[in-house]
């Protein structure tokens, strides 16, 4: 069963969590849920720092044996940091996707954008109707 | 989509489900990389019920099967297996099956499931042609089939059969019984394990399928879909027919050279020989990744800046740790231990070709 989905962050359609740092940057990973579907997770290339994403853009890539998904830029923003220990450890993110498992740190350039991600609650609804 | 006779089983058991070539197919029941162990260490169970079985009847069944095949069948004996690839008229590869011979004039062709048709429209129609006495049937849907591979796969099936397995040779097959139920048991697989191929009737099969569940519970036997059926196979240096190889390629290209008898006649004979001497310009060759990132099917293959082929196979090998394949590539630089680049997305990554295969099993 998935883990509960944290209430001190956004959700995106696409199964990215977003934690707002209150000072116009964030964190970013996918969800518990989106782990469990990938499951075992081999391989995740991460973006140079620096590296400036559009909304909707991949940002980095998560692949399992059988599979490769993007990772979506869940708002806009520069790449300031990456989870280093993914590369060693990609399987971090299907042991705590939630924490351990991030993945990228953004500055946000439109902030404002936060606002079009989900809630908690209605995060929950749209993996309650993905899974029926 | 085709459903096998064991597809409800699969959904009971949360198996997620694709699209396998028109077939609806577990590919994993977990997850591939503790399916994939499980088959390693213990035993693994899969649904093979797709594949296609194609009875050749009759007096002219060996003549028509040694003009199809391009392995050289007259020294089989009854009872032994033999892997062949069957070619079209220009050499190219429609199918690599298995042949079984049941008796003097009877054999089993057991092909792949994406393939079958082809199969069974080709030999049909050399038959006509060349007015061999003896009938084809294909007996695919009546018939049920199940891989049981692993290191106590045989454990595990002698609880359930009064016959021994340990005279069972390699890829040589007995007609016997699992759980009272008449079967086929073959000792082969796709997998790079000791194991067995059991046919039985497709509407008994369930009952096998569920007998071997509850057999293999304190062996450690795990239901395993087509996700962990195709790394195992690759490991082993196995190829998957439509992917590694197809109707465009010579078994000269891919790794079948030892299935070709050059000494008899055979479809495609003539054509092979000449390819070979005027030369082979790309071949396929094994490859491990010495960068980060893992090569997939389609992805491009470089030696420096010039494009060299095309990876056919691509995953991460659960056992070894690291990324292996199979790429289609000039011949050039298809020997081991040639450094070669994939192209993952934008990225050139560092890879060589290595030997084949990639795992073999502890004796």
């Amino acid at each position: 069963m998935s883990k509960q989905n944290p209430t001190d962050r956004v959700y995106s359609q696409d199964h990215e969590w977003v934690k707002d740092n209150g000072d116009d940057t964030i964190v970013v990973g996918i969800t518990d849920y989106a782990q469990e579907m990938l499951t075992d997770i081999v391989f995740v290339e991460l973006p140079p720092i620096g590296k400036k994403v559009t909304k909707g853009d991949s940002v980095a890539v998560v692949e399992s044996v059988k599979s490769v998904s993007d990772v979506y830029a869940p708002v806009s923003g520069e790449v300031i940091a990456v989870n280093n220990k993914l590369e060693e450890e990609p399987a971090l993110i299907n042991q705590d996707a939630f924490g351990e498992g991030w993945i990228v740190k953004m500055r946000l350039t439109n902030p404002v954008e936060l606002k079009s991600l989900l809630s908690t609650a209605d995060y929950e609804k749209l993996i309650k109707e993905e899974k029926h | 989509m085709k459903k096998t006779p064991l597809y409800e089983k699969h959904v009971a058991l949360n198996a997620k489900i694709i699209d396998f070539g028109g077939w609806a197919m577990p590919v994993q029941y977990t997850n591939v990389i503790d399916e994939h162990k499980a088959t390693r260490s213990a035993a693994g169970l899969f649904d093979i019920c797709h594949m296609g079985e194609i009875e050749v009847k009759g007096p002219q069944a060996f003549d028509l099967l040694q003009f199809v095949l391009t392995r050289n069948i007259a020294d089989q004996e009854i009872g032994q297996v033999k892997l062949s690839a069957v070619l079209n008229y220009e050499g190219g590869i429609i199918d690599d099956l298995t042949v079984y011979k049941k008796a003097r004039d009877s054999y089993m062709l057991v092909t792949n499931a994406t393939t079958k048709d082809r199969d069974w429209q080709w030999i049909k129609s050399i038959r006509q042609d060349n007015g061999f006495d003896c009938n084809l049937k294909d007996i695919s849907n009546k018939t049920g089939k199940l891989d049981l591979q692993g290191p106590r796969a045989e454990e595990i099936l002698q609880t359930l059969t009064s016959d021994n397995l340990k005279n069972l040779r390699f890829y040589h097959f007995f007609e016997s019984q699992v759980s009272g139920i008449p079967s086929i048991i073959s000792r082969s697989g796709y997998t790079g394990e000791d194991g067995f191929e059991i046919y039985a009737a497709a509407n008994v099969i369930g009952d096998i399928w569920d007998k071997l569940m509850v057999a293999g519970v304190s062996f450690g036997l795990k239901p395993v879909g087509l996700g962990a059926r195709d790394t195992l196979r690759l490991e082993a240096g196995m190829m998957l027919n439509g992917q590694d190889m197809t109707e465009t390629v010579t078994p000269l290209q891919v790794l079948y050279s030892w299935l070709i008898d050059w000494n008899k006649g055979f479809i495609g004979s003539a054509v092979l020989k000449a390819k070979k001497n005027s030369g082979i310009k790309k071949k396929l060759a094994g490859l491990e990744m010495t960068g980060r990132g893992i090569a997939r099917h389609g992805y491009k293959v470089f030696a420096g800046e010039r494009e060299i082929g095309i990876v056919t196979s691509g995953t991460f090998s659960p056992t070894l740790n690291k990324a292996i394949g199979l790429a289609f590539i000039d011949i050039a630089f298809s020997a081991p231990e040639t450094e070669i680049s994939i192209k993952i997305r934008d990225s050139m990554n560092p890879a060589k070709t290595v030997k084949i295969p990639f795992y073999k099993r502890p004796k």
